[in-house]
């Protein structure tokens, strides 16, 4: 179990990481989201002890980062963000270093075991830096979990990788998820949708959601939004809007002769029977008129980009 | 817990033979010894290494910091301290793991001058082993005190050229001390003249091995290695 308490990381005078509070269950697979510069990887380099917090701790079971870091350090497989590697070095000879400092016993068996698990056998006597992104990226991976760690923590394990490249790292990390506690920090959110059971989002240093998918996407439902197209003026959808009462406008497009809508209301009454009455009276045509679902996307955009509720 | 410092020192190791660098490092540093051990020899006509022994301090000042430089500061360009940083190491084990290493090449680089020894040792009449002994003692102290120095100042930066600058400045003033004294006031010269590297490698070299030159160079070790050591835990301050 992984507890974060009150965490704050200070850089100079900027905030990174503001009062964060959660907890990450063994077993877990938790995904980290937020946009760059949100404090995702400030807050795992503090858990991996690399930066210590300027103020709060951090409990991996019962030990502290401030106090008992080897300890921690030792029950943790880490991939930083960029996949920093030793370039010049074979990949047998780099996956052998980690291991022995690690203090792996019985290497080769380990060893075979790593290469089958990432598929790294073609590659094991290549310098690591002849090697393409994606194989890269699993010697990363290979390097996290040699020592077979309880907690295994991927810090935007996909990033710059190509489509086929991301499906086979994802593939990866969904095997590792079955028997470690798993934090993978993204930005991208179907990654963290497909692989993971419980999702916080963070913002300017702060944790704005915290949920499973489906749990977010509920929480964002309580409004529905519902799209138009009418051959209406403007004007003329104004006064039905009023008419009608308790519809927001979010949009409002003309498009020749047909207007398009975007509205908003509370889901406990669909109004969307008041909305087709009222343009039937008038005699409008409605071109279209659908139900805007709530897709993670869209949670993720609300909660980054205008800034929380 | 020697053994993560061992483990460090022989990837540092390896990753210097696994490279030109150290092949480089070697034939330049034979090169430059041999002529400055050869041109002087039958000219004075002794059977000494004092002309070697002069020189390789001036030639470690180039060719030590050319060692150390990257091995903090490659670190932290390519990022790899932080998979170092996070492994259960403590910064005191990873500047010594590469302290050792950086240590280990000068001394494999002393130990291809044996070859002048050698060449005297047969030619030559009236040989002073003790002092040529002392004379090597004194050059791996000296060769200590700059890797320390190159240890720190391969701390401060992440560009290697920078801390190699840093390390060569450092290196020269604590040498160049002893030279610079006739422009010290006369209460100030003895103090100058103390913590002055060559001053303390001379009287070891002269055959004489005094507690206090020798507390003088693994001072400084401790202090530079200290430094660099206090650089690396300086991202851990809040």
């Amino acid at each position: 179990m992984i507890r974060l308490e009150n965490l704050v990381k200070d850089y100079g005078t900027v905030r990174a990481v503001d009062h964060v509070n959660f907890e990450i269950r063994d077993g877990e697979i938790l995904g980290f989201l937020g946009p760059n510069g949100a404090g995702k990887s400030t807050t795992l380099k503090m858990i991996t002890c690399y930066l210590s917090p300027t103020d709060g701790n951090i409990y991996v079971d019962e030990d502290n980062v401030i106090e008992n870091s080897l300890e921690i350090r030792k029950k943790i497989g880490y991939l930083p963000e960029q996949n920093p590697l030793y370039a010049e070095m074979l990949v047998y000879d780099y996956l052998k270093f980690v291991a022995d400092i690690r203090q792996v016993k019985n290497f080769k068996a380990r060893l075979k075991e790593i290469l089958d698990l990432c598929g790294l056998h073609g590659v094991v006597q290549k310098p690591i830096q002849t090697l393409s992104k994606g194989y890269k990226q699993r010697v990363g991976i290979a390097q996290a979990i040699i020592h077979d760690p309880e907690i295994l923590i991927l810090d935007e394990p996909t990033s710059g990788l190509d489509p086929n490249q991301i499906v086979e790292i994802r593939e990866l990390i969904k095997k590792l998820g079955k028997e470690k506690t798993l934090i993978i920090s993204s930005h991208i959110l179907q990654e963290v949708q497909a692989v993971c059971d419980r999702i916080v989002i963070i913002h300017e240093g702060k944790i704005v959601a915290d949920g499973s998918s489906d749990e977010l996407k509920a929480d964002m439902n309580k409004r529905m939004t519902v799209k138009l197209t009418l051959n209406a003026t403007p004007e003329e959808v104004d006064t039905m809007i009023s008419f009608l009462g308790n519809i927001t406008l979010k949009d409002m497009k003309q498009n020749h002769e047909l207007t398009d809508v975007v509205l908003e209301f509370d889901s406990i009454i669909d109004r969307r029977p008041d909305i087709f009455n009222y343009v039937k009276k008038n005699d409008w045509i409605m071109y279209e008129m659908h139900r805007d679902d709530v897709s993670l996307e869209a949670v993720f955009r609300k909660l980054t980009i205008e800034g929380g509720k | 817990m020697m053994n993560y410092t061992r483990l460090l020192c022989k990837k540092e190791t390896d990753s210097y033979f696994g490279s030109p660098a150290a092949y480089i490092f070697l034939i330049v540093f034979l090169i430059f010894s041999g002529w400055f051990f050869a041109s002087p020899l039958f000219l004075a006509n002794t059977s000494d290494m004092r002309s070697i022994f002069d020189m390789i301090p001036l030639l470690f000042m180039f060719f030590v910091p050319v060692i150390t430089m990257g091995l903090l500061a490659k670190e932290r360009s390519n990022g790899t301290i932080e998979l170092l940083s996070t492994f259960p190491l403590t910064d005191e084990q990873i500047v010594m793991g590469k302290f050792w290493a950086a240590l280990k090449l000068i001394v494999i680089g002393l130990l291809f001058t044996l070859i002048h020894f050698i060449t005297i040792a047969f030619l030559g009449t009236n040989i002073d082993f003790g002092s040529i002994i002392c004379g090597y003692l004194g050059l791996v102290l000296v060769g200590a005190v700059y890797a320390s120095i190159g240890m720190f100042s391969s701390s401060l930066s992440n560009n290697q050229i920078v801390s190699f600058i840093i390390s060569f400045a450092i290196i020269f003033v604590l040498y160049m001390l002893q030279y610079s004294l006739f422009f010290i006031p006369a209460a100030l010269a003895g103090f100058f003249q103390y913590i002055s590297i060559g001053y303390h490698f001379s009287s070891i070299a002269r055959g004489v091995i005094d507690t206090r030159n020798i507390i003088y160079f693994l001072g400084l070790c401790i202090i530079f290695l200290r430094l660099a050591i206090t650089v690396l835990e300086s991202r851990k301050w809040k």
